[in-house]
């Protein structure tokens, strides 16, 4: 929090003027090594994740498991409640006519897929947050107007307050500060 | 207005968002109206919509009260207005998750300047939509016995029956579109968090954005989600209708029982809800000041697809003629020559002439970019929607195998009250939309504009070659973003 000693420091929070100089500086930042640092943007740049080095999202696991299970539950369901609940024979069918049951499983997946891509992007994207310590960088407030950062914590091992903050400024970065954990 | 000559010049085709805007113009244009002291045509609208709100109310109070005898329902025509009401709202329902979710995967980057509310009005009509049902059951006080549960005398509901199925998936259309919808709005909603200038704004826009700091990991997740949830969408609007529409075709009653239904209920929802943006939008642009986002590059692209969705109901009202002759039924045959020339001949012929004559004049361009010509040709294609579903319903009922037991349905005062009230619940909210939440993706736009590219684009050899000067590009940035 502010209030705290200035030792204790999150990392170094450096803007960027345009999404291509943020692109390039990216490239440079994971080509030297780091690993605990982030790239910030009002919108989702196209290949921004390859430029990071970032491992595919799994949030498709998410969707697929989560997808599936809500066909299951839907199709068990139905079976349960036409032959153990409640069996009734209508024009003398099967108490389990499956072909009848198919919509509402089908529903039921793509909601358990809608679900689960909801939950797989709060889950990994660490969200709700409601406070982080880039909050206390006034300046990020426009990263969601027009304004592009990269952020490198101190918690990084290549980590080091002077030669980082002056890679930073050697790629372009018009602005370097430290922000305050 | 100078929109659709606009080039890109990244892509070289015509730039989407007109007037060579920035980032910071773009959140400007879309966070006003929230900002700003609304104009007086948004408390007008919304007085209005609240007086017919409150109709409904009544309407509604009124019917559990004395019950569903107030309405004109009765035998031969038991499913009147309620369930024409119904498919009449689900329909328009269906633009919004064909904009975001077909679109988007289509890659029609045209989409992010409308997608926002399009979404909202898809919600706001699967709402009207759920009321009819609801209280149209005759006995208010058990709509639980269409969920998943024993009632009292321990029966469950029967799943073989397409009602049942209807009640999932117009259920489960609604919450999947709140979701995306939802999903799409965290970060325009960490925008509105960080523009806040009282603490009640901050607080509320900050709950609802949950901390999102724009950062490339949580983007990483957030495109693969959207991505996801669009590609569940987009086989959940084809069957939402088709299931509406099995309501009807798994009956064995001459005008319901066809093949066609499916196919036909869904173009014809696209075309319905497609014909709803246009009218909102054509309002909305000139009322918040949004005309260089929703310019007429994207009018001309809606009304290109209101004349494809148009063209294909036609069609379908054609092919059902063909099938009563050729099917060689002489209650489908009769039924068919009813609709056309019997007592309902009034209704069949506004219905043909909104929706298959109207949208025709989309041939032209001069048409398609005219907003006087697209705010009455959508407005004749809501009214020839809900026509549709009119004649699908009464004229099917009102003479079916026995001349005996035909009849000539006429709505009640509150048949019509109910209506009106509907548009009531779906105005109300759509004020309230526009008033407290970003009309607008803001995100989204930001990044279809031609300076947001993170990689310079690779010069294609079947393109044109397209010379991005510095200058050039520092006039489409606007102000001096290229150093």
């Amino acid at each position: 929090m502010s209030g705290q000693a200035a030792s204790t420091e999150y990392g170094l929070l450096a803007e960027f003027q345009t999404p291509e100089h943020l692109y390039q500086a990216c490239e440079k930042v994971r080509d030297a090594g780091f690993s605990h640092w982030d790239a910030h943007s009002p919108f989702p740049i196209h290949g921004l994740d390859k430029a990071m080095g970032l491992k595919k999202s799994p949030v498709s696991l998410f969707v697929l498991v989560l997808g599936l299970s809500g066909a299951t539950i839907g199709m068990l369901m139905q079976w349960w409640v036409a032959t153990k609940a409640y069996p009734l024979v209508i024009s003398g069918k099967p108490l389990f006519s499956w072909p009848a049951f198919i919509p509402i499983a089908f529903e039921c997946g793509i909601l358990g897929g809608a679900v689960g891509a909801l939950l797989g992007f709060l889950s990994q994207a660490r969200l709700p947050r409601p406070h982080h310590a880039l909050f206390n960088a006034s300046r990020l407030e426009r990263v969601t107007d027009d304004a592009f950062f990269i952020s490198i914590e101190t918690a990084d091992p290549n980590f080091d307050r002077e030669s980082t903050a002056q890679l930073l400024k050697d790629l372009g970065a018009t602005h370097v500060e430290a922000v305050a954990a | 207005m100078q929109a659709v000559a606009d080039i890109d010049p990244v892509e070289g085709r015509p730039a989407l968002i007109a007037g060579d805007p920035d980032f910071h113009s773009i959140t400007e244009t879309v966070a006003a109206p929230m900002e700003w002291t609304p104009p007086r045509g948004w408390y007008i609208a919304l007085g209005v919509s609240l007086l017919m709100l409150s109709m409904l109310g009544v309407s509604i109070g009124w019917l559990f009260w004395e019950g569903v005898g107030i309405w004109g329902n009765n035998q031969p025509v038991a499913w009147g207005w309620p369930i024409v009401n119904f498919v009449f709202w689900v329909g328009i329902g269906h633009a919004g998750t064909l904009i975001s979710a077909v679109l988007f995967l289509f890659r029609q980057k045209w989409r992010t300047s409308i997608n926002r509310t399009a979404e909202a009005m898809t919600i706001f009509a699967v709402m009207c939509a759920l009321i009819f049902p609801g209280i149209h059951i005759g006995r208010p006080w058990l709509p639980y016995w269409m969920m998943p549960v024993p009632n009292s005398m321990d029966m469950w509901p029967q799943f073989r029956s397409p009602l049942m199925w209807d009640v999932f998936a117009v259920s489960i259309y609604g919450t999947v579109s709140l979701l995306f919808w939802y999903l799409g709005l965290i970060p325009d909603l960490a925008t509105m968090r960080d523009r806040a200038k009282t603490k009640v704004r901050r607080i509320a826009y900050g709950v609802f954005s949950m901390g999102w700091r724009g950062s490339q990991r949580q983007w990483h997740h957030y495109e693969k989600a959207y991505l996801l949830l669009a590609g569940l969408a987009t086989p959940l609007v084809l069957s939402v209708h088709s299931v509406v529409s099995f309501d009807f075709a798994t009956s064995q009653l001459p005008g319901w029982h066809t093949t066609i239904f499916p196919p036909y209920f869904v173009a014809g929802a696209i075309f319905s809800g497609i014909a709803m943006v246009v009218t909102l939008m054509v309002i909305c642009r000139v009322l918040f000041k949004l005309e260089s986002i929703v310019n007429l590059l994207h009018f001309d692209r809606m009304a290109k697809l209101l004349l494809v969705t148009g063209s294909i109901v036609g069609y379908a009202y054609s092919i059902e003629f063909f099938i009563a002759w050729y099917s060689g039924n002489p209650y489908e045959g009769f039924t068919f020559l009813n609709r056309a020339f019997g007592p309902y001949a009034w209704a069949y012929w506004i219905m043909v002439s909104c929706n298959v004559i109207t949208p025709q004049i989309f041939w032209f361009k001069k048409a398609r970019t005219n907003m006087t010509i697209l705010f009455i040709a959508s407005i004749f294609i809501n009214i020839g929607m809900w026509f549709e579903r009119f004649v699908i319903v009464v004229t099917s009922l009102h003479r079916d195998f026995l001349p005996s037991s035909w009849g000539y349905f006429r709505p009640t005062f509150w048949d019509i009250a109910t209506f009106v009230g509907s548009f009531g619940l779906f105005f109300t909210m759509f004020c309230l939309f526009v008033r407290f939440l970003p009309m607008v993706a803001m995100a989204e736009v930001k990044g279809v504009l031609p300076e947001a590219h993170g990689r310079p684009p690779e010069p294609e050899t079947d393109m044109p070659a397209i010379d991005v000067s510095a200058t050039e590009t520092a006039q489409v940035a606007g102000t001096a973003r290229v150093p």
